[in-house]
């Protein structure tokens, strides 16, 4: 059983040897890109901060880069690292009043509501730099040569991943750090009791900063890839309420408390707008949203844990799993 | 300098009205919140789903704008009630973040149900008025309508709740909900015409918006937002903050949409939400 994951990984990573066509590795590589911001969202949101603002952190890491690149010519090597220490300045300008406030549950749920909605308002306002919200391209690198490390522009999908499974990966990891670590079992008993927390010698701000930041970070890069990618970037489709909800209902749909329920979720909505996409073409494009959001509402009523976190759980009731298992 | 002034006034005055509209689409959401505890993220969608309903009646069936808009309103009070019925009530004793984020599911399903069955292109239901010129400045008709109405359903929820039976009680449940069953009070019952209620202010604010605007699928999202920072900007579930606050919003729309562009009039007013929030996260208008 020890191997099991193991094993699993070693067939994800053979998995563009295995003759696997362009459209197959484009999903692949989109569950894993969308399973890492899933995640990321999903430090935060099982330990009681429900965030509407992510869109925010991913607008920042897709927009920043490409700016950088568009009009000064910065590479996304420098990009990367502005975007994220925006990201880091943003966070932290949002995170602090509201821990320091305890703005908690539904009002801190609308103020980030409230931030996603500025990043998205203010890129569609510079229209004269950023496009609107027509969106923008990144300028092309790839002209003489099929890859550019330089503008990390590759035309190979199997390039693209291998590093969006790295970044999957280090995400997975960070998540078992911050499961692990200390602070999570300060951080939970935060989520249920803020001031018995406090109470008992917790430094409440600290702590939700922390995992405030590793979230959003987390979102910031994976902004930054999604942009470089797919090539193309719009105010929609990266920040705004839309893109917050899809995450939140991701990681609800595929389970909050697992460490792979967020890319389950991932897995799930994009396989299931595909299929329906397939099943009907696109003459009932709206046929698939209609249904994920039944799905949704039924999700949230009926099985609250979500996919991998009912099924784990419905194994547990024939085996006795470890307590810490139980948890995670 | 004088003519830019007359403008300056045109933009203060014009987001008066817009302030009327906006209090108007925060009452049925502060309405719910305020006794049920629940956010409905999809109350936008609601309205949404009403000024489709009044389109279909009015210009593809062709009843009378006052038959279709009274049609509209019954309609989504009946959603209201329905989305409380099915879809909020089974999650009542769970977390209250799976309240907010179940509604949040209906928004995505009723958007894609409206795309799925009206299309995405914008309909209209055809009606124009002519401005109102009054000197220099012009207002436009609609929204002096809008600004009525909101003010006169303001006034009959606020007689509703204080000098009714039913509005006593549910003012009472909204202040102790664990005390009320004892007293005889039904809270299911009360619930239930709570949310047809708040679906019938979604309903009205629907007729009052199908005048201004083009009905497409994506609506709601641009007026969804808005609503709930208004009702937490006011304090969440107390009516009078939402009402004090629609109006400060609407006038930095207005205004900084006159000096600036107009996402710039929403920047400033969310910045602005943001920065209330930290300094009185209670709301403008909150005792406590």
């Amino acid at each position: 059983m020890r191997a099991l994951p193991w094993i699993g990984l070693a067939a994800l990573a053979a998995a563009p040897f295995s003759g696997l066509g362009n459209y197959p590795l484009h999903l692949l590589i989109q569950v894993l890109l969308w399973g890492f911001v899933y995640t990321g969202w999903s430090i935060m949101g099982r330990l009681g901060m429900v965030s509407f603002g992510h869109g925010a952190f991913l607008g920042i890491g897709a927009y920043v880069v490409v700016m950088c690149w568009n009009h000064w010519g910065l590479t996304p090597w420098i990009g990367l690292p502005i975007a994220l220490a925006l990201t880091a300045v943003v966070a932290f300008l949002i995170g602090y009043p509201c821990f320091r406030f305890k703005i908690v549950g539904h009002y801190f749920a609308l103020v980030t509501l409230a931030l996603s909605e500025i990043t998205r308002l203010l890129i569609v306002a510079l229209r004269d730099h950023t496009g609107g919200s027509l969106g923008v391209t990144p300028k092309t690198a790839l002209t003489e040569a099929s890859y550019s490390l330089v503008a990390l522009q590759f035309s190979n999908k199997i390039v693209w991943f291998y590093i969006v499974l790295a970044v999957w990966l280090a995400g997975l990891w960070l998540w078992k750090k911050v499961d692990r670590g200390m602070g999570r079992l300060a951080l939970q008993a935060i989520s249920q009791e803020e001031d018995a927390a406090a109470s008992i010698g917790i430094n409440v701000t600290r702590l939700k900063l922390g995992v405030t930041l590793i979230s959003a970070l987390m979102t910031c890069v994976g902004g930054v890839l999604y942009a470089q990618y797919q090539a193309y970037v719009n105010p929609d489709t990266v920040s705004g309420i839309g893109i917050s909800l899809q995450m939140v209902f991701g990681v609800i749909a595929g389970g909050m408390y697992v460490r792979l329920g967020p890319t389950v979720g991932a897995a799930f909505t994009l396989l299931l707008a595909e299929g329906l996409r397939l099943a009907f073409g696109n003459s009932m494009h709206a046929l698939d949203s209609t249904i994920y959001g039944l799905m949704l509402v039924l999700f949230i009523i009926f099985m609250p844990k979500g996919i991998l976190g009912g099924a784990l759980e419905a194994m547990q009731g024939k085996k006795s799993v470890p307590a810490s298992a139980q948890r995670a | 300098m004088e003519l830019f002034d007359v403008f300056l006034l045109e933009a203060v005055l014009n987001g008066l009205l817009l302030g009327g509209l906006l209090a108007l689409l925060s009452l049925g959401l502060n309405l719910v919140f305020g006794v049920i505890d629940v956010i409905w993220i999809c109350y936008a969608e609601l309205i949404m789903i009403g000024m489709y309903a009044i389109y279909y009646f009015y210009v593809v069936f062709g009843w009378p704008l006052l038959l279709a808009m009274a049609a509209g309103v019954l309609l989504v009070a009946a959603a209201g009630a329905a989305l409380h019925q099915f879809v909020i009530r089974p999650v009542l004793a769970a977390e209250p973040i799976n309240q907010l984020l179940v509604t949040g599911g209906v928004l995505f399903f009723l958007q894609a149900a409206a795309t799925l069955a009206f299309g995405i292109e914008f309909k209209n239901i055809g009606v124009s008025f002519p401005p109102i010129v009054v000197g220099e400045i012009s207002f436009s008709m609609p929204r002096l309508i809008a600004f009525g109405v909101a003010l006169a359903g303001m006034l009959a929820t606020y007689l509703f709740l204080k000098r009714t039976y039913l509005g006593t009680a549910i003012r009472a449940i909204s202040q102790d909900r664990a005390i009320m069953p004892l007293m005889g009070v039904n809270p299911g019952r009360i619930f239930i015409v709570t949310s047809a209620l708040g679906g019938a202010l979604a309903g009205l604010a629907s007729c009052l918006l199908v005048l201004q605007y083009d009905i497409h699928p994506a609506i709601g999202l641009s007026f969804g937002p808005i609503t709930f920072l208004i009702c937490v900007l006011g304090g969440l579930g107390n009516m009078v903050g939402g009402f004090v606050a629609a109006f400060i919003f609407a006038q930095f729309i207005s205004v900084g949409g006159f000096f600036l562009a107009v996402e710039w009039g929403y920047v400033i007013a969310f910045v602005f939400f943001i920065a209330v929030m930290f300094w009185r996260p209670q709301g403008i208008w909150g005792g406590k």
